[in-house]
């Protein structure tokens, strides 16, 4: 039986799109309300990557770490996560649920507590930040192991010689980030050049999904109609920001933009 | 957990870059594995070629001024009363501070890669200042990422960034002090590491940095080590050795040369930063039995909640204010070849009253903090063993700290 991230790639690939993957922040800016943008946007996306918000993000440009800080202040904590993930997946049409994260908040909850929490709350697949490989050899086999996807990420500075060891030990799911950049960078890179890097990835590993991720939003989506999947993240953190400082409903206006994200690679 | 002899500590990492199994390593996002990569390549063919290392010392002797002053404090061995006091006065390196060595070095290597611009991270403004400098003297463009209320309170040194025509970049983020500079600094790496080369201005961040600033610093204890024996004509039989520990590269350079000593000759005394005296919020891990966490792409003991949310520290001394701290530290510490300790803003403050009173010395507050720990234990130790306080600071740059807290007439100098 197919884990239900492929499945989730598979009934796009049937609908003939990209699987939409959005990102937020657990716990902005409350944990109600983080767990209700989760019901409200799983109506319109295929698979929900949930960041674990961390206080030293390497990667995360402005938009992601406002939200960051805004959840941690607002004291978000590791098993206030779990449970904001357990009780969506309790929810009507739930969606497969990827954590986003940096390696200390696994680190300090144990690997094994950790992965053994990830499963019974239901988290079906991890994206360390600052866990590349080969480092990450020992634990993304634990993660297999427990039936979780430990997703590899690639990157234009990704040798080919790398990136061809890279695919053969990840699972089923490949992240590509499209450019130079921390998250919410504006594309920097055509296109064109994206896709090209992206089909190399395919044809060396043609049977995982990769998605691309980075610069990706409303207005640049629809150029990448042709691959596995598409992760959009700073646009709807931005959204987030901007809607509480307009005093409206950041949970209509997200899920407004993911609508509206899914119409354009429909 | 052991220290091996005969190979120098900045190379007894394993393949994966871990001092002792688990401290350091490479804790970064894909992207930046390539020019780490690049820069190890780099460094191990650097570092035992001939050529590089006569350019690093002509600069190191004719531009940054070696050797600094090794003197012996003899007012303040006098008021102490116990064991002989020195000083080695690392502050008389161009700029003002140990941080050079390392910017040096930075800036020869990006030169040779075929860099343009050169980045890096401060907290009290001279790994900053120095970087400005050295980026000025090799013809590259300088970026500088620092906390804004480092900015607030270290004026002298962020003047003289933009001096040397360096870009000074204030980071709002979290408690706006070093930490969050450096990851500022490192999200700047992502986005430009094809056109950028990175200073991590310490001993910490991925191990190959650690690995480089380590390198550049021992300039310290090589000199040390050529000046006590045309002093006492051997390497004194009691020796102990104290120096402040933010990061921890001023240090580590000064203990360097000495590794393979037995601590019963040789000691290594490490101060950390204790805060405001009952200040929970520390910059002391080794201290105060931290917990191993990840911080900068390095393992580490770190200041840090259960969660593994990094906690904000609260030091007078900005080059101290940082919750972690360099691997090669954590090594020497659970090998216990170096000893780790804490003072107080408050002793170190005091300590800065006594060594000005009694000498033409100047330390700034970070090696302020290590003379309040030797003066305390010289007091009681025998008059054939000999003390050396790296003063690898100038306290001009504390001048508006030390005006608001101890008054005017300690700054007049100036």
């Amino acid at each position: 039986m197919l884990n239900p991230i492929s499945l989730a790639f598979k009934k796009a690939k049937e609908e003939k799109r990209p699987a939409l993957l959005t990102y937020t922040v657990a716990g902005d800016s409350s944990k109600k309300q983080s767990l209700e943008i989760l019901k409200a946007i799983s109506n319109y996306a295929d698979i929900l990557e949930v960041g674990v918000p961390h206080n030293t993000p390497v990667a995360d440009g402005g938009q992601i770490q406002t939200s960051a800080y805004r959840a941690i202040k607002n004291g978000i904590k590791m098993n206030d996560i779990f449970k904001i993930v357990r009780d969506f997946k309790k929810s009507k049409n739930s969606k497969p649920v990827i954590f986003m994260g940096y390696y200390n908040m696994i680190f300090q909850y144990g690997e094994n507590n950790f992965l053994k929490k990830c499963k019974k709350s239901g988290v079906n697949g991890l994206i360390v930040v600052d866990l590349p490989w080969p480092e990450n050899k020992i634990f993304s086999k634990k993660c297999k192991k427990n039936s979780i996807n430990f997703i590899q990420l690639l990157s234009p500075t990704t040798s080919n010689k790398r990136l061809k060891r890279i695919t053969k030990d990840s699972h089923d799911m490949i992240y590509y980030i499209s450019m130079l950049s921390t998250t919410g960078g504006k594309l920097k890179v055509s296109p064109k050049k994206i896709l090209a890097n992206y089909n190399k990835i395919k044809k060396i590993s043609p049977k995982k999904n990769c998605v691309i991720g980075f610069g990706i939003t409303e207005k640049t989506i629809s150029n990448f109609k042709n691959t596995d999947g598409l992760v959009v993240g700073s646009q709807i953190c931005k959204e987030i920001t901007r809607s509480l400082s307009n005093r409206q409903n950041p949970v209509i206006n997200v899920s407004k933009i993911v609508n509206k994200l899914r119409k354009k690679i429909s | 957990m052991k220290l091996k002899k005969g190979i120098p500590v900045i190379d007894q990492g394993d393949r994966l870059g871990f001092w002792g199994g688990k401290f350091g390593g490479n804790f970064v996002p894909e992207t930046l594995k390539k020019p780490i990569e690049d820069l190890e390549i780099q460094f191990n063919k650097l570092k035992i070629n001939k050529n590089f290392i006569r350019e690093r010392d002509k600069y190191f002797k004719n531009w940054i001024g070696t050797p600094t002053r090794f003197i012996k404090l003899n007012n303040l061995t006098k008021h102490v009363g116990g064991a002989q006091i020195w000083s080695k006065v690392v502050s008389d390196a161009n700029g003002g501070a140990h941080k050079i060595y390392n910017a040096t070095v930075h800036c020869l290597m990006a030169k040779r890669s075929g860099k343009k611009v050169i980045i890096g991270d401060t907290g009290a403004g001279y790994a900053g200042k120095m970087l400005s400098m050295a980026a000025k003297k090799f013809g590259l463009k300088c970026k500088i990422f620092m906390g804004a209320k480092d900015i607030k309170r270290q004026q002298p040194n962020v003047k003289a960034m933009k001096k040397n025509g360096a870009d000074v970049i204030p980071v709002y983020s979290g408690s706006q002090t070093l930490v969050d500079a450096v990851s500022e600094c490192f999200r700047f790496w992502v986005a430009n590491c094809d056109t950028t080369a990175m200073c991590v201005g310490s001993t910490v961040g991925p191990a190959i940095f650690v690995r480089i600033c380590g390198w550049s610093t021992s300039q310290i204890s090589r000199e040390l080590k050529v000046q006590l024996i045309n002093e006492f004509g051997e390497i004194p039989k009691k020796l102990k050795l104290y120096n402040c520990v933010g990061g921890g590269s001023s240090s580590f350079g000064f203990w360097n040369e000495f590794m393979d000593y037995d601590k019963k000759q040789v000691e290594f005394i490490g101060v950390e930063a204790g805060g405001p005296a009952k200040s929970k919020r520390h910059a002391a891990p080794l201290t105060y039995g931290s917990k191993i966490g990840i911080l900068h792409g390095a393992a580490q003991y770190v200041n840090q909640n259960s969660d593994g949310q990094i906690e904000e520290t609260e030091s007078i001394s900005a080059g101290l204010d940082y919750p972690g701290i360099s691997p090669l530290h954590c090594f020497l510490k659970d090998t216990k070849r170096a000893r780790y300790t804490a003072a107080s803003d408050e002793e170190a403050l005091k300590a800065y009253q006594i060594v000005t009173k009694y000498e033409n010395l100047r330390p700034s507050l970070e090696p302020s903090h290590a003379f309040s720990i030797a003066i305390k234990e010289a007091k009681k130790l025998s008059k054939d063993t000999v003390v050396i306080i790296n003063s690898c600071g100038d306290a001009y740059k504390d001048r508006g700290i030390l005006e608001k807290k101890l008054g005017k007439k300690y700054v007049k100098s100036n």
